[in-house]
This record gives C-alpha cells, sequence and structure tokens, in this order.
C-alpha cells in the first residue's frame, strides 16, 4: 500500500465493463430474488395464520428448514444436486438458458421468502385482537377491518425486520459467486486477478454494497415515515 | 445414499484428524466457539461506545456497525485475507483469516443486541443509581450490565446459531469447515452430489435447530422467572449466510 492508489486502470474501458456487467448481475439477481422472497413470503404467511392445521405444519417446517440450514448449503444443494434430478431436457434448458442465475434465484429466494412470511406474521401478530373485534362491532366486515384497521398497524410494525431482511437479501447475492455466476463479487475476484489491484477493485466493490444498502435503509426508512401512525 | 455416508460420515465429522487437519462439523463448531467467545467482549465494547455520553465514539462505532451491516460476509472476507497481513507483517493462515472476520462481523451484531438489551432497562434504573452518588462507570457496571445481560443470555445464543451458519462462508477461502468437507466428498464422489449436500444441509439443520430448542427453552425460563423480560430484537438472529 506504499504505492499510490491507482483506480485509473479500473475506470477504463475492459475491466470497468467487466465491473459494470457485475455489478448489473447482481442488481438483476436482487430484483429477481426479491419478488420471488416476498411474493412467497406473502403466501406462506397467509397459509400460517389460515387456521387450517395442516398447512400451518407445512409452513413452520419449511420456516424451520430454510433458518437453520445455511444459504451456501441451499445454493450448492439446489445448483449442483436438485438440479441433477431434473428431467434431461429442462437441465439443458437451464444449462443454455444461465443455470447459475435460474438457481441462484430459487435458493435464495426460496431461503428469504421464510424471513419474509416470519416478518409478515408477527406483524400481524402483533395487532391486538381486540382491534378486528372493535371494527367488525362497528359493522366492518372482514377485508375493511383488515384494510383499515389490521394491515395499516401490521405493516407499520413490520417494515423495521423487513428491511433488514431486505438488505440481508441484497448482500447475499454475494455467495451466488459459488456457483460461479458473474455478479460483483464474482467480477471483483476476476478483475484482481487480472491486474492485481486488489485494494482498488476492493475499494470499488464495497462502495458499491455499501452504497445500495444504505439506499435500502433509506428507502425503508422513507416507507417507515410514510406509513406512521398518529401517536396513540 | 447409506452406503456414501458409511464412508465419508468420519470426514464430514471431524475431517482427516487425527492423522490430518482438523475439519467437517467439529472445525464448524470450534469456530463458532472461538468467534463467539471474542465477539462478545468487542460486541459489548461496541455498545458501550454506541451509548456513552461522548460524541466520537458514538459516532465511530456507529459507522464501524453500518459499515459491517452494509456489506456482504464474503466481501469482508476477502478484505482481512488481504489486509490482515499487511497490518501485521506475518502472513495469515485462512483459519485466523476467517476467525478476524466472523469476530468483526459478529462484534457489529452483538452490539445491537447488547444496546438494545441496556436500553429496554426502565430509564429510572440509571437515574436512581446517578442519584445515589455513583460513577457512569460505577453505574453500568453494577447496576445496568448486570440485569442487561441476562435478559440477553437468548440472544446470544441465537447469535451462535448464525455464527454456525456463518461459519460456511469459509469454504470461500478453503477452510476446511463443513460445507468444505462436502464439496471434496462431492468432488471425488462425482455421481452422488443430490445425496452430498441434502446431507450437508440436514446436518446443519440437525445442529442448528437444536441450539434454535435450546434458545427457545431458555427464553421461557428467563420470562417465567418474571423479573426479567427477554430482549426481542430484529437484528439479532438474523444470519447472513
Amino acid at each position: 500500500m506504499n504505492s499510490v492508489l491507482n483506480f485509473d486502470a479500473l475506470l477504463a474501458p475492459p475491466l470497468f465493463s467487466q465491473l459494470l456487467h457485475g455489478a448489473q448481475f447482481t442488481l438483476m439477481l436482487f430484483v429477481a430474488c426479491w419478488i420471488l422472497a416476498v411474493s412467497l413470503g406473502i403466501l406462506l404467511a397467509v397459509l400460517r395464520i389460515s387456521g387450517w392445521p395442516f398447512s400451518e405444519r407445512l409452513v413452520a417446517i419449511y420456516v424451520a428448514y430454510h433458518q437453520n440450514v445455511p444459504m451456501l448449503a441451499h445454493l450448492f444443494l439446489w445448483y449442483f444436486g436438485i438440479s441433477t434430478l431434473l428431467p434431461a431436457g429442462l437441465q439443458d434448458w437451464t444449462s443454455n438458458h444461465g443455470g447459475e442465475f435460474i438457481f441462484a434465484t430459487i435458493a435464495i429466494g426460496l431461503y428469504m421468502a421464510a424471513y419474509f412470511s416470519e416478518d409478515i406474521r408477527s406483524g400481524l401478530r402483533s395487532v391486538p385482537g381486540g382491534q378486528t373485534e372493535a371494527a367488525r362491532s362497528l359493522g366492518m366486515g372482514f377485508l375493511a377491518s383488515m384494510r383499515y384497521v389490521v394491515l395499516p398497524q401490521a405493516i407499520n410494525n413490520a417494515i423495521p425486520t423487513f428491511t433488514n431482511h431486505t438488505i440481508v437479501l441484497f448482500k447475499n447475492t454475494s455467495l451466488a459467486m459459488a456457483l460461479g455466476a458473474a455478479e460483483m463479487t464474482y467480477a471483483v475476484r476476476e478483475v484482481e486477478n487480472e491486474t492485481f489491484l486488489t485494494f482498488e477493485t476492493y475499494i470499488v466493490a464495497t462502495v458499491f454494497y455499501l452504497a445500495i444498502s444504505l439506499i435500502l435503509m433509506a428507502v425503508g426508512a422513507a416507507a417507515a415515515r410514510r406509513v406512521r401512525l398518529p401517536a396513540h | 445414499m447409506l452406503e456414501f455416508l458409511d464412508n465419508n460420515a468420519r470426514f464430514l465429522l471431524i475431517g482427516s484428524f487425527p492423522n490430518g487437519p482438523l475439519g467437517g462439523l467439529a472445525l464448524t463448531l470450534l469456530l463458532s466457539f472461538i468467534g463467539l467467545v471474542l465477539a462478545f467482549p468487542l460486541g459489548l465494547l461496541l455498545a458501550l461506545c454506541r451509548i456513552v455520553p461522548v460524541a466520537v465514539l458514538r459516532i465511530s462505532s456507529g459507522v464501524f456497525v453500518y459499515v459491517m451491516r452494509g456489506i456482504p460476509l464474503i466481501m469482508l472476507i476477502f478484505w482481512s485475507y488481504f489486509l490482515v497481513p499487511r497490518l501485521t507483517g506475518h502472513e495469515v493462515s485462512a483459519f485466523t483469516a476467517l476467525v478476524v472476520t466472523l469476530v468483526l462481523y459478529q462484534a457489529a451484531y452483538l452490539c445491537e443486541v447488547i444496546r438494545a438489551g441496556i436500553q429496554a432497562l426502565p430509564k429510572g434504573q440509571l437515574e436512581a443509581s446517578r442519584s445515589l452518588g455513583m460513577t457512569y462507570g460505577q453505574t453500568m457496571r453494577l447496576v445496568i450490565l448486570p440485569q442487561a445481560l441476562i435478559s440477553m443470555l437468548p440472544s446470544l445464543l441465537g447469535q451462535f446459531v448464525a455464527l454456525v451458519k456463518d461459519t460456511s462462508i469459509g469454504y470461500v477461502i478453503s477452510v476446511y469447515e463443513l460445507t468444505f468437507s462436502a464439496q471434496q466428498i462431492n468432488n471425488s464422489l462425482l455421481t452422488q452430489p443430490f445425496a452430498v449436500f441434502f446431507t450437508l444441509a440436514l446436518v446443519y439443520f440437525v445442529v442448528c435447530y437444536s441450539l434454535t430448542q435450546g434458545v427457545n427453552f431458555l427464553e421461557r425460563r428467563i420470562n417465567r422467572k418474571g423479573s426479567q423480560t427477554v430482549v426481542k430484537l430484529e437484528v439479532a438472529n438474523v444470519s447472513v449466510v
């Protein structure tokens, strides 16, 4: 580190576009995983509170399985394990259409869905039962009581953990590099191996991750402000 | 599947020990234990910095926590593997680099657990002990921390579960922990990837699920005693890997 830092090479076309592609891949992976995780998370939360014992038990097992096994193990199981059990035609199709992206999305999406479903559930549970009863007594239907009484409070309570888990999801996309997916961390490793500008490439990647994480924190805080209820 | 287990169970559990380096599940647990033992004092120190009425300490510890929470663990591992040798002047093993990383990372999360535990105490505790003439340090040491730490016990154990999961990242820098061992078995067998990685997931599940049940038990015990309420914290127990 005695030499002067050299960022010029990184900002010149070939290396820069490599990093740019990495960043793009990471962001695409993040969006795909987030959509999968949130929609599945909502579904799981609904099943969990449906009052149907079988589905409740099933969701509980799903959540426990995902919360107690590291994401890297999930990624390997999907990419190297479960992919081999698919029919041959489907295996060919996935390997021709970016299997790393597909399986990383599935593994990360399913994993984070467990966390999101718990966020939503604890948000709903944090609203006392008397709130629903009072709303229904006032003549509101089930949907109206949900829409005007329960959900505003539940969302209000769930936003902080929801934001945290969104950031965790974003950071976790970096693990896809273990599958050889060409995301940001992977690109950084490649550029570093080519140029030996270790310090500089790590700085670029760190600033990238930190910036997006801070943006996500800010969006979460803004969302929390927007839905904040007047003090009781 | 069973045949594969017959031949490789020992390797998954302890690596090639005693004829070679310790590995597998044993190393994973050892790493997690060392990580928690070293991260706790650092986390405590950070938590005290976060609430102390000295702006410099508060801001710098806050920045540290935000940075740790904002970058992926994998980037942090690369950083420590690269920076620690330059700062200390010695080459470090992948094991050391991983321990350094896990300690710094977990300390940031533990800091938030401990801070929440302290702030959950009624403000009257601080005011009462200060009124009795105790200094700020005495108040923390004799009044606040003993109460806060008990209510944090379950969260601390929860962080241990998170650590067990986080050690899997050692795979990236070839530390012989559980995930790396499984990948090695898979590379030598080549034919049974599903069996190997399903077993891997199962081993993690058994270990972490038992620990999680322990956390729940502890939580109930402490809650039943009544005088303390367990601190539930959002940022805690969020394993990252």
